[in-house]
């Protein structure tokens, strides 16, 4: 049996076919064809953004916590350009994303026509493929295509740009294609995975060192499983962490910038760094030719791109990391590594990380160690970018994969808010926590009131310093304590705001008992912002000056 | 400035790549977009259609550096990139063009 159906209502057919059940936009003029197709749906639920770069966070938190592509959705030219932002976040970050846009009709494109940008051009270099559609025809083979590259392999944005004519041309279709997804990977050669064996049963002094691949492939109990039988010290990314619980014996956080000095001393002293996953970002590596110097590397990672491209691998390994680690694992023999082991335990006393504060919720740790004492590890936590988000890196309690939804590659402000509601959007059994600064949320506050719409179990935690907390950081400690345009001189109040976006407010700075209320506001269900001030004094440490060697930290 | 002097050129050792990709109007963009993105000087581009049209060659010229096979690995990362092979700078394609490229 045929149908005639419009592009849209293929592009709305074809949505629902993958399973998609929640995406997030904006409408407007070059995009109404599909919007109209939308609102016919029942399967899909639409969350109307207030700004398209919101929507595009939104599908981020979908697709982060699930690891399942998300769908955004935008109209031609400021709609579109509105979103590259979190597009290019979701590139750095490897997180599926199909973003829809609604373009100028064919014959119009490259006449300057009302709301039109190449948008093609536009995202070429920030998503992994994308595609300008140029019949409805084109749609069935474009739209699953669009899926399953952006969860095949190393995953990644999709960017599909659909001209308004060719959503409202009509053409019979017979015959649907199977909904997009994942290509398998090619096996590990085995004769890799025995040499990589090999070297770890022979090291003495071996790091794992995962990254955010281990998130994407699923490996984090793998991981974890190899790292027990070998007695591997292990250390994260920002990308990774969770995937082995922050209070794992064998666990030494998160490597880099802002590490603990006990994990950047003993990558100083490994002898083989096993990378999986990870891509040897400058934040992680410090300096890199002083970055592990005493160490043989074996690099896995499912991008060949990323072998050889910072780091000369000994033994680079094209693979998927959750089929390599388990050939892995059979392959790689008990080893108690006590020598080792204890050599670790001895940093770790020797150079402890300090959170000075912990018992006092209106420091910064004390604020973070309370409201993770309020949840349990089902609870999802993102983050905002600045001192706030370094912080909770440090001493927020993680222990799940996807427990943990943070901008790394990019670093961008505004994510948190947005991300959270999709997050939560996704999984509405679980509390999702958002630690965000005063900057940041300006970024994205308009979202305040899609979270009421929505009324997402989402607690915004606003760790107000009333500067730009990382920038003041920088100025103080590399620029001789010029501070400039890092202090605001005047600030809204945030706690009006919220409850002007229409969600409940607690300020903390307020309350008697600042744990109490905090434990009662995290048990409320629904969209809750708290506001707690914190000293603009404080700083993210240990810290490892831009450009230097890891070793070299300064502060605590 | 990538600009170098003629003579500065000549000096460098060059590289020859031959990437077959699908014929769209997006594709050339896409895999130039790679190396102006790095700042690294395309020598030389030919292109044409092969065989019914549904594809294209793409001939590079390159100065050869240590990021070339970074470049190469990210070229077949493109879902529109076929193949890709490495020449030598002494391959035919490009030397029976000069007399198309006297000042
Ligand atoms: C969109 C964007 N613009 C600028 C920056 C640069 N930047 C990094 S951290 C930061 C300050 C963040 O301030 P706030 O959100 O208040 O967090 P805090 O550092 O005070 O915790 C700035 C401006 C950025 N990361 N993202």
């Amino acid at each position: 049996m045929t149908e005639t159906l419009t592009g849209a209502q293929i592009t709305v057919r074809l949505l629902e076919r993958q399973g998609i059940r929640t995406v997030a936009g904006i409408p407007g003029g070059a995009i109404l064809p599909i919007y109209d197709a939308l609102g016919q749906s029942s399967a899909i639920h639409h969350v109307l953004a207030r700004h398209e770069q919101g929507a595009g966070f939104m599908a981020q938190g979908l697709a982060r916590s699930t690891g399942q592509p998300a769908v955004c959705l935008a109209s031609s030219g400021p709609g579109a350009t509105n979103l590259l932002t979190a597009i290019a976040d979701a590139k750095l970050d490897s997180i599926p994303l199909v973003a829809i846009t609604g373009q100028v009709p064919k014959a119009m494109i490259g006449t300057d026509a009302f709301q039109e940008v190449d948008t093609y051009g536009l995202s070429i270099p920030i998503t992994k493929h994308n595609f300008l559609v140029s019949s409805a025809e084109e749609l069935l083979a474009v739209i699953p295509r669009a899926f399953e590259i952006a969860a095949s392999g190393r995953p990644g944005p999709v960017l599909v740009d659909i001209p308004k004519d060719v959503q409202t041309q009509a053409i019979e279709i017979g015959e649907w294609p199977e909904p997009g997804r994942a290509q398998p990977t090619t096996p590990t050669d085995p004769a890799l995975i025995a040499q990589a064996a090999a070297m770890i049963n022979a090291a003495e002094r071996p790091i794992l060192y995962l990254g955010g691949g281990v998130v994407h492939s699923g490996a984090a109990t793998t991981a974890v499983d190899l790292a027990e039988k070998s007695n591997l010290p292990t250390v994260m990314t920002l990308m990774a962490l969770g995937t082995m619980p922050v209070d794992h014996p064998l666990s030494l956080g998160m490597l880099g910038m802002h590490a603990a000095r006990y994990t950047n001393l003993a990558l100083e002293e490994c002898d083989l760094l096993i990378a999986v996953g990870a891509r040897f970002d400058d934040r992680a590596t410090g300096k890199v030719a002083a970055f592990c110097p005493q160490a043989k590397i074996i690099h896995i990672d499912i991008d060949p791109a990323e072998l050889d491209k910072i780091k000369t691998a000994h033994l680079g390994i094209a693979a998927d990391v959750q089929e390599a680690l388990t050939q892995l694992l059979p392959a790689v023999s008990d080893n108690d590594r006590q020598v080792w082991v204890d050599r670790n335990n001895t940093l770790k006393a020797e150079f402890p990380f300090e959170m000075p504060g912990l018992d006092n919720p209106r420091s910064h740790f004390g604020l973070i160690r309370t409201v993770a004492a309020c949840l349990d590890n089902e609870a999802t936590v993102t983050t905002d970018v600045g001192q706030h988000q370094m912080w909770v890196a440090q001493a927020y309690p993680l222990r799940r994969p996807r427990q943990w939804l943070t901008s790394g590659g990019l670093g961008t402000m505004g994510f948190g808010v947005p991300a959270a509601i999709g997050a939560a959007l996704a999984e509405p059994h679980r509390t999702v926590v958002c630690f965000t600064g005063d900057g940041s949320i300006l970024m994205n506050i308009q979202e305040l009131v899609t979270a009421a719409e929505e009324n997402v179990n989402v607690k915004i935690v606003l760790m107000d310093n009333a500067t730009l907390g990382l920038v003041h950081q920088q100025q103080t400690l590399f620029y001789g304590e010029r501070l400039f345009a890092s202090q605001f001189k005047s600030s809204p109040d945030f706690i009006k705001i919220a409850q002007g976006f229409g969600i409940a407010a607690v300020d903390l700075d307020l309350a008697a008992n600042p744990c109490a209320a905090l434990m009662e506001a995290i048990a409320r269900p629904g969209p809750c912002l708290i506001h707690a001030s914190i000293d603009a004094e404080q700083k993210v440490y240990p810290m490892v000056p831009p450009g230097a060697a890891n070793r070299d930290m300064i502060g605590a | 400035m990538n600009a170098i002097t003629k003579n500065e050129n000549d000096a460098l050792a060059r590289a020859v790549l031959e990437i077959n990709v699908n014929n769209h109007p997006g594709v050339m963009s896409h895999v130039v977009g790679l190396f102006s993105r790095r700042a690294y000087n395309v020598e030389g581009i030919l292109c044409l259609p092969v065989g019914d049209g549904s594809q294209s060659r793409i001939w590079l010229m390159l100065i050869e550096d240590h990021r070339l096979p970074q470049m190469i690995k990210q070229v077949e990362k493109l879902e529109d990139v076929i193949a890709i092979r490495r020449h030598n700078a002494d391959h035919a394609v490009f030397q029976d063009l000069e007399s198309f490229f006297r000042p």
